[in-house]
């Protein structure tokens, strides 16, 4: 089992929980700001489990490693073309609206992946998919309501959701694209063949948008030619890290 | 019954540290004191998440940023323990809102210093939470239930905000010389603050002896900072840090630390709304709750469309 997935799946996790956690203290009613502060923090635990097993799988591959890695240093101490996480999970929150969509796409993603997962047979990430589907079928139901609720609420929601949608949408096809490593996983046996879900998550997502009354965009995703999972970020990333890793990179070597 | 009958029910019940319930006749001082309280208090846990949120997103650990988003998220759902028990004495969440925003409503003062390093989260979790934690462990055992419960919740939960803050602290004090410089200027920057947190002194402060005779308060101002003051010069110790108070001294005689001048100008001015962040506090405040307006309206319009004609799909409201 190579360390690139556990990676990746890490990166997901740690990027969109930290976007999350921008929205506590400001969030639009108190529960809702209750709410994402906690998505944020199931996410990020989520990342910890993922670091953790990539932080062990590295220092097993490499021999004698000067400094070993660990879930901090592979949070805090890689630059943004090493960080593989989706270009979706990395775009600002923007208004409520585009948060729940992102946050929709990306848990019903989550939700059939893991369920896949489950089945690894790597029993390290079959174990964290296991426990990370229960969160993460909160979060898909906690945010369906929300896009239903939001597009089927006042005309100003409901325009501020076809914004989100002509804004996120073009993200949503970099997740079914395999990289060569989750291709490489898959074959083994100890990842997701992501093209098995593909059409679930098409149906999830007509099924709430039609129950939201929104339109389900039909638009051709136009293949970018840049892909987060290998690196190739967009600006947004490099501003979550100068902030994020500020205090690791200012003083290095230190302990929190 | 006659209020003088009323009034002795109510009086025998206090007496008898029989809790009074929000149906029970209270004497309407008794109601427009708790309702100032309880809604300053939980102002003061929702201000307060922001000095705290800003460094959510450069804590400098992933275990760190978990912490602190799970103790931000808590201060969060105390302000909801409070507004719920404010509640029950007849005034709206939105009534006591209205009223931070407008500026008419308190909340701690303490919240309107800037959060300038990373220690401050360890100061605050320390001082900050202490000093709450002194104040409000009498208050789990005040008159009116509904506040007595919520605090007692709360309590529950605050004793971690103070454990982890002092473990930043500890943390640290063994570290490098530069995170022991910014451990040390934090609890600078904070001591003082955190010991006017317990308000004026005992005869400057006109509503204590009501509040002492209603069994809403327990311990006077001056009691309990001197007991907050009496444990953390024990801490600080463990810190291999010092507090910034040259009088700062123990006494034999009185078994109690001896501590310098308090700058009640200082206190004052930042209560009367001219501490270094009075207005961003207040401002990011009114800017969540403007730019969520358009969200609780959708709730709103939603749950109304789905309530009646087709009550399969009843959504959840706001509270969702
Ligand atoms: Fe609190
Ligand atoms: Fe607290």
């Amino acid at each position: 089992m190579n360390h690139q997935l556990a990676l990746h799946l890490a990166d997901n996790a740690l990027i969109l929980g930290h976007r999350n956690s921008e929205w506590t203290g400001h969030g639009p009613v108190l529960e809702q700001d209750i709410a994402i502060s906690n998505i944020a923090l199931d996410l990020i635990g989520q990342a910890r489990n993922f670091y953790q097993y990539a932080a062990q799988l590295i220092n097993q591959s490499t021999q004698q490693p000067n400094i070993p890695s660990t879930e901090d240093s592979l949070a805090y101490l890689r630059e943004s073309h090493e960080f593989k996480n989706c270009l979706l999970v990395e775009q600002p929150n923007g208004d409520w609206a585009k948060t729940i969509l992102r946050q929709f796409f990306f848990s019903a993603y989550q939700f059939y992946y893991y369920q896949e997962l489950q089945k690894s047979k790597d029993s390290t990430l079959a174990a964290i998919a296991e426990k990370s589907l229960k969160e993460v079928t909160y979060h898909l139901r906690w945010s369906s309501e929300w896009v239903i609720r939001l597009g089927d609420g006042t005309d100003e929601s409901r325009s501020r959701m076809l914004k989100a949608i002509d804004e996120l949408w073009m993200y949503t096809d970099e997740l079914f694209e395999n990289t060569s490593y989750e291709h490489k996983a898959a074959s083994e046996g100890f990842g997701v063949d992501i093209s098995l879900f593909k059409n679930d998550w098409d149906k999830k997502v007509k099924e709430v948008f039609e129950e939201a009354t929104l339109p389900i965009p039909t638009k051709e995703l136009n293949n970018v030619n840049w892909f987060g999972k290998e690196g190739k970020h967009s600006e947004h990333l490099g501003n979550i890290l100068a902030e994020m890793q500020f205090l690791q990179r200012a003083y290095p070597g230190c302990e929190w | 019954m006659e209020i003088i009958d009323l009034e002795k029910t109510f009086l025998d019940k206090i007496k008898e540290e029989i809790k009074i319930e929000p149906k029970d006749w209270m004497p309407v001082q008794y109601r427009k004191t708790l309702i100032r309280q309880i809604s300053q208090h939980a102002h003061s846990e929702i201000v307060g998440m922001l000095p705290e949120a800003n460094w959510i997103t450069r804590a400098p650990s992933l275990k760190r940023k978990a912490i602190l988003i799970a103790k931000v998220q808590d201060e969060g759902g105390h302000g909801l323990y409070l507004y719920s028990a404010a509640e029950t004495l007849n005034i709206s969440r939105q009534e006591m809102i209205d009223l931070l925003h407008q500026g008419k409503a308190k909340y701690s003062s303490i919240f309107n210093y800037p959060t300038l390093s990373w220690a401050d989260m360890g100061a605050i979790g320390w001082l900050v939470d202490g000093a709450a934690i002194m104040n409000q462990v009498p208050l789990c055992r005040c008159s009116f239930g509904p506040y007595s419960r919520a605090m007692i919740r709360i309590c529950k939960e605050e004793s971690f905000h103070q454990r982890q803050g002092f473990d930043i602290l500890w943390t640290l004090s063994r570290g490098s010389e530069a995170q022991k410089q910014m451990a040390q200027d934090s609890i600078n920057r904070w001591w003082w603050p955190s010991i006017m947190m317990f308000g004026p002194n005992d005869d400057a402060s006109p509503h204590t002896k009501q509040s002492m005779d209603w069994k809403i308060k327990r311990f006077s101002n001056d009691e309990l900072r001197q007991k907050f003051i009496d444990v953390c010069a024990e801490q600080v110790k463990l810190l291999g840090l010092s507090l910034p108070d040259k009088k700062l001294k123990w006494n034999e005689q009185r078994k109690h630390y001896d501590f310098g001048e308090i700058d009640w100008q200082e206190f004052w001015n930042v209560v009367n709304g001219n501490g270094p962040c009075n207005k961003e506090r207040l401002a990011a405040r009114v800017k969540a709750h403007e730019e969520g307006a358009w969200v609780r309206e959708a709730a709103m319009a939603f749950a109304e469309k789905r309530a009646s004609p087709n009550p399969s799909k009843g959504g959840e409201i706001v509270a969702a």
